[in-house]
């Protein structure tokens, strides 16, 4: 593949390794405090986040492969998973509407 | 590359310039970020849709679940290793490498089958659990055995990968693609940790 050449050394990949067990680590002790569980959830889902970009871009190659791969598959599959939120309201609704 | 026919868009090129089994396998992926997504989402769904959700991880659970992380995510850079060194022809040491993963994903099968006995032993079953909520267990293990399933299909995956590839069967490409598969697994527990375990600790 023409995109081998520019690979990235083992040292580096140990080092996105490193930033994702950080990232880890801040994430169980944000379990331990005391915040409440909507500042908890997007905290910890927007690290999670960051997370997932490190290994789709590294670990996966993302980085490497031509800007038409990501743009074709990536955005479009964002855009739905976001979409399963539009069932959410209605959860709340169900907690309301009990008796 | 972009004046008009010859640009990446203009179609009939490879507009992706990709192996199509890497492609092929991306494409699988997507449609299982989707599956595992909806399942996550249905988890949080009837989280907040009852007031009394269980909170079975103390703080044994989450020494368990973070090893457990930390085996999936070592697991992951020798796989990345596993590729490179497949890239460069360094057929034995991929095979090493392919191994070392291996390995990693069969200590996480491992505590995870352990964590789920100390719940089944608790009375947790997908049906029924002894703080209320049954939907606690159901949405639990459907979730959290979807990832499992994947775990062990990935660890037999990549003993074939290994077998295949270390007798000139395979190429670096299919350790590659083996590789996208395993990178996903891992990605998959990095949402599945902190929605289920981190979000319903004790403390």
């Amino acid at each position: 593949m023409s995109s081998d050449s520019h690979h990235p050394s083992n040292a580096f990949y140990l080092k996105v390794w490193i930033a994702l067990l950080v990232l880890t680590v801040v994430e169980i002790a944000l379990a331990y405090t005391a915040l409440s569980v909507g500042v908890m959830l997007v905290t910890l889902l927007g690290l999670s986040l960051v997370k997932t970009a490190l290994i789709v871009a590294y670990f996966m190659h993302m980085r490497f492969e031509r800007r038409s791969v990501f743009l074709t598959l990536i955005p479009a599959t964002v855009i739905c998973i976001a979409l399963l939120a539009i069932f959410f309201p209605d959860s709340f609704r169900i907690l309301e509407l009990r008796p | 590359m972009s004046n008009g026919s010859s640009g990446v868009w203009a179609g009939g090129q490879s507009p992706f310039a990709m192996n199509s089994k890497k492609l092929g396998m991306w494409l699988f992926l997507l449609s299982d970020a989707l599956t595992f997504s909806a399942f996550l989402f249905a988890y949080s769904y009837v989280r907040v849709a009852n007031e009394n959700w269980p909170r079975p991880f103390d703080a044994h659970s989450i020494v368990l679940s973070s090893i457990m992380t930390l085996f999936l995510l070592s697991s992951s850079v020798t796989m990345v290793f596993a590729v490179n060194n497949s890239a460069a022809g360094n057929r034995k040491r991929a095979v090493q490498w392919l191994g070392a993963t291996m390995l990693g994903g069969l200590a996480f099968i491992v505590l995870h089958s352990y964590e789920w006995a100390g719940l089944i032993a608790k009375g947790v079953t997908p049906f029924d659990n002894p703080w209320g909520v049954p939907l606690f267990g159901a949405s639990f293990f459907s979730l959290t055995g979807l990832h499992m399933t994947h775990v062990t299909l990935g660890v037999i995956y990549l003993g074939v990968i290994a077998w295949g590839y270390g007798r000139s069967k395979y190429t670096a490409v299919d350790v590659e693609v083996s590789g996208l598969y395993w990178h996903f697994v891992d990605l998959v527990w990095m949402f599945i940790f902190p929605m289920v375990y981190l979000l319903s600790n004790q403390h």
